[in-house]
């Protein structure tokens, strides 16, 4: 199991407008508790158990280009 | 860790000016990816418009005019003409294109400039602080139609899209949204399809997206994605309205 993110999410771009967290089928994104410069409470990505397949769908989603995705290299 | 998507070159690494859950960054992330994926960054121009993209030239990678309100077809024209090897786009909202610019859009499409316009309908004037637009829905409420647009009195939702179909000029033209990832992939393609027919020298290339202003429209930015599913959608039909692209590629031999 990695232990690297494969969801990454600029706090200071996004704007907590939901659409990553609705489309993702995992439902391993949240709004978090903490804001950003512009007082939106940002998402965090929490993958504990490893269920992201990185389908980037979240990212196709994003209004501000705040997410980047990756995928384990095939071993 | 192997990179499955990452922000595209043709947007700047800045923070928009967009409410949250506003279609524009939506649609501008998807136009940079084209000019991304067709590698024609360094000879793009963009024309902004007035709107709340009026500071699109901020937010885009590329090279970026800004035109007076409704103008962006005029400027987009003179510098395609002068300068036929750059992929030149407009950029403008309901109000820049179809109200005060109404126009200066139709006479380019009738003159079937080798340009690609991406139109982004909201329903309404959103910088302004959300007046009525003329793609404003029957009943729907804008600060200047408190009691909702009443159709007697201001005339109904122009559907541009269908109204540029009918006009010689114009080569391609799909009416797309933003609802869901199915959609957005829609909407991706067409603007790709758009671009690649001023490649090839197909002529004008128009995109229509029904796009959500959740703050002007007194919504959460997912209900605004369900005001465009229920009522943007039945009135403004999704699908392509004309697409002469095949006929006019076997034209020019491209
Ligand atoms: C000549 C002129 N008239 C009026 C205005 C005021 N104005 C600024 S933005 C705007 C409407 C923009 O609405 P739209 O094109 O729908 O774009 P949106 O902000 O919704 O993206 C108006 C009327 C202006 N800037 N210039
Ligand atoms: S889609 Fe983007 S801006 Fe919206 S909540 Fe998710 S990360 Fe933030
Ligand atoms: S007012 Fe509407 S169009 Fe303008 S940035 Fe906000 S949501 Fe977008």
């Amino acid at each position: 199991m990695s232990k690297e993110i494969k969801v990454k999410i600029d706090k200071e771009k996004c704007k907590s407008c939901g659409f990553c967290v609705l489309y993702c089928a995992k439902g391993i994104l949240f709004t978090g508790k903490k804001n950003n410069a512009k007082g939106f409470f940002y998402i965090e990505f929490d993958d504990k158990l490893n269920k992201c397949n990185s389908c980037a769908i979240c990212a196709l989603m994003c209004p501000e280009a705040a997410i980047e995705v990756f995928k384990e290299d095939k071993k | 860790m192997k990179p499955v998507y990452l922000k595209p070159e043709s947007l700047k690494d800045v923070v928009t000016s967009y409410c949250p859950g506003c279609g524009h960054g939506l649609v501008h992330r998807l136009i940079a990816e084209v000019i991304d994926e067709l590698k024609v960054r360094e000879k793009t121009i963009g024309i902004a418009p007035v709107g709340c993209a009026v500071y699109a030239y901020d937010y885009f990678n590329f090279d970026v005019a800004e035109a007076p309100h409704g103008r962006p077809p005029a400027v987009a024209t003179a510098i395609k003409r002068c300068l036929p090897d750059r992929i030149v786009f407009t950029y403008q909202g309901d109000g820049d294109l179809a109200s005060i610019g109404t126009n200066e859009i139709i006479h380019a499409a009738n003159r079937g400039e080798n340009i690609t316009v991406i139109f982004i309908n909201n329903a309404n004037y959103g910088m302004t602080g959300g007046q009525m637009a003329p793609t404003t829905l029957p009943g729907m409420r804008t600060t200047t139609t408190q009691k909702g647009r009443d159709s007697k009195l201001h005339g109904f939702p122009l559907r541009v899209s269908e109204l540029l179909a009918t006009l010689e000029g114009t080569v391609y033209i799909e009416r797309v949204s933003l609802i869901d990832p199915a959609n957005v992939i829609k909407t991706k393609k067409a603007i790709k399809k758009a671009f690649s027919n001023q490649l090839t020298g197909t002529g004008f290339s128009f995109v229509e997206v029904l796009s959500p202003c959740p703050v002007n429209w007194g919504l959460k930015p997912l209900e605004a994605l369900k005001f465009v599913k229920d009522q943007m959608i039945p009135y403004f039909k999704l699908g392509i309205l004309k697409d002469k692209t095949e006929e006019m590629k076997k034209e020019k031999g491209a």
